[in-house]
């Protein structure tokens, strides 16, 4: 975007939220979970100024599913929740995906399972990449990094999911969601409505059919159309916008992949390269669900081994592997609960990989 | 229709043409008829939407003539909040049974209630899960025989039935609560009134507005349609008394027709 952006000093979660406004939300539905509280905060704040509408529903359940009448009546709709809210909206986000609505969700994950911790994790990876609900469907995820990705990438998630019709999901966690950045905001404008000529709503019946927003298909042909089309969407969205960054060495020894803030400490293992004596390159995905499985399997042709770092006891580290293929060894470092590894725990890790794979570690 | 005849009750164009998937002697169609007729009188066809829910009338957008959407059992007022909170010049009603309601939905009923949201419920409880098969609904009454309830509800496993106008009315936020039958002529007439009044009390933007229709189910009561009649007759209203509970239109001194589109 060219527009003269604002430098502003905010957290992640206003950066979201922020972020959603400049991306055309003007109906947010979300119920309170720790820690993306200051998202519902700041729309409850801003919303009922711009024309807009915030309602904090009754429970998540009830919020995703506001979120689905408001998509169904033509807006452009988002919620934001944690973990074990984002468990409950499955069954929505199912009935969404039915309907080919399309919504911008955010989820900053926290430790798990159960009611778990309030501390950060990337142990919903699953539940993001491999849901949403029950059926094929998927959600489009996207994997921010930064307080300015966080801003950036929920306003270009209303632009997605408009585009595929589509679930789009901003996959956080509670640092990026707490931690303070600098940040330029886009600026907010008055946007057309989004077009969606399967909307319902007040209309002259002499100039359209009705329409109806569902997701009831017995027929199995008519069934199994939806999960193509959806299938197709998938497709096109892998060739349009799967994004990725990389960083290190052009001559890699061992490839990192990491997403999110995980990242964030594989860059400063990757600054430490020299030290540690073998040379690192870190892939991170900014989309995961597409994934950028092409460029790291072409690294795995090139590599020693490939390290992954994760918050969860390894489930990123399984997209990885389908993407190298065998091709060389995969390895997981991964923490839970709370816990991170520290940059050194990452140089080291990165070592013992590497002198396992057959690299003379200098 | 031919230009020669004139019906008195002309098949109202809110209804669909279509052949409704409905048991011989159940009420739905009463109850889609009473709707879609309040619906043509008020002119309101090309601003409404209908909610359909999770149950027998889960097809209940094949019927009804309008825009519609169709919701996870039990969320249909979460969705009408949504739609409703997207376009407020539109008519919003949900059609939800005993068990997508009472059961799995209470928490969404009770707090877009709460909320005074302003669309419409028609309620229809014909104490028991008719789709899935005859089992025990949160209406069904002490004693009854379900496929769930085999020698009768007793309290002891399962509880009282759950009075859900009683219940709404503890609210500030309804604008309009009734609970009618679908029996006798003269109470089907009574019936449409307060479906006409409900959708009234959400023109006026008098909040959140339900209409509890004691209906049939003789298909899983195992009766005949006339004995099931008889059965509301004679058992239900016992428990579930007629009578509007909440009528603010009313209490504004606003009387029959003021709420008109």
């Amino acid at each position: 975007m060219s527009e003269e952006r604002r430098r502003a000093f905010i957290s992640g979660n206003e950066a979201t939220a922020e972020g959603g406004i400049a991306g055309g939300c003007r109906h947010f539905f979300g119920y309170p979970i720790t820690p993306q509280n200051k998202i519902p905060e700041y729309m409850s704040e801003h919303l009922p100024l711009i024309g807009g509408v915030y309602l904090q529903a009754e429970s998540e359940v009830a919020a995703i599913n506001m979120v689905y009448g408001a998509s169904a009546a033509g807006a452009r709709v988002m919620t934001t929740s944690s973990s074990p809210g984002i468990a409950l909206m499955q069954e929505g986000l199912s009935y969404m995906l039915g309907a080919e609505l399309p919504a911008v969700l955010v989820n900053m994950v926290r430790g798990g399972p159960g009611l778990g911790n309030i501390a950060v994790a990337q142990s919903d990876y699953w539940l993001a990449t491999r849901g949403a609900g029950h059926g094929d469907g998927r959600c489009i995820t996207l994997t921010p990094y930064s307080v300015q990705e966080l801003h950036d990438f929920t306003a270009r998630a209303f632009e997605i999911a408009d585009r595929y019709q589509n679930i789009t999901m901003v996959l956080a966690d509670a640092i990026l969601a707490s931690m303070m950045e600098p940040c330029e905001l886009i600026p907010r404008r008055e946007m057309d409505p989004p077009d969606r000529p399967y909307a319902v709503g007040p209309h002259d019946s002499a100039e359209r059919e009705r329409n109806i927003v569902n997701s009831l298909w017995v027929d199995f042909d008519v069934m199994e159309a939806v999960n193509l089309r959806n299938e197709e969407r998938y497709a096109r969205a892998a060739a349009e916008i799967t994004d990725w960054d990389e960083f290190g060495s052009d001559d890699p020894q061992i490839l990192l992949c990491a997403y999110g803030i995980s990242a964030r400490i594989c860059e400063s293992a990757v600054m430490r390269a020299e030290e540690a004596g073998v040379r690192m390159r870190l892939l991170r995905p900014k989309t995961v669900f597409p994934f950028p499985t092409q460029p790291i399997r072409e690294w795995a042709e090139r590599v020693d081994a490939v390290l992954v770092v994760e918050l969860s006891m390894g489930q990123f580290v399984e997209d990885v592997r389908l993407a190298v293929e065998g091709r060389c060894p995969v390895d997981l470092l991964g923490r839970a609960g709370g816990n991170m590894p520290s940059v050194t725990d990452v140089v080291n890790r990165v070592r013992e990989v590497a002198t396992k794979a057959g690299v003379s570690v200098g | 229709m031919t230009e020669a005849a004139t019906l008195i009750n002309p098949y109202p164009e809110a209804l669909t043409d279509v052949e409704m998937r409905y048991c011989p002697g159940c009420t739905h169609g009463t109850a889609h008829r009473l709707v879609a007729e309040v619906i043509d009188e008020l002119g309101v066809k090309d601003r409404t939407i209908a909610v359909a829910t999770v149950g027998c009338s889960v097809y209940a957008y094949e019927y009804f003539n309008t825009d519609a959407v169709q919701a996870a059992h039990g969320r249909g007022p979460a969705v009408a909040t949504g739609i409703k909170r997207v376009h407020p010049d539109s008519v919003v009603f949900t059609y939800q049974g005993d068990g997508d309601l009472a059961s799995i939905g209470m928490g969404e009923v009770v707090h877009a209630a709460a909320r005074g949201e302003n669309f419409t419920i028609i309620f229809i409880n014909n104490a028991v899960f008719g789709m899935t098969q005859g089992q025990m609904a949160p209406t069904t009454l002490v004693g009854q025989k379900t496929t769930t309830s085999p020698r009768g509800r007793t309290t002891a496993e399962a509880g009282w039935p759950i009075r859900v106008c009683e219940l709404l009315n503890t609210l500030e936020g309804p604008g309009f609560i009734a609970r009618e039958a679908l029996t006798t002529p003269p109470r089907i007439r009574s019936a449409k009134k307060s479906i006409r009044r409900a959708f009234e009390t959400q023109l006026a933007g008098e909040g959140f507005a339900l209409v509890e229709l004691l209906s049939t189910c003789s298909a899983w009561w195992g009766m005949t349609p006339v004995e099931a009649v008889y059965h509301i007759e004679d058992v239900m209203i016992e428990h579930y008394p007629l009578q509007t509970f909440r009528d603010r239109l009313a209490e504004a001194g606003r009387s029959e027709g003021d709420g008109n589109a």
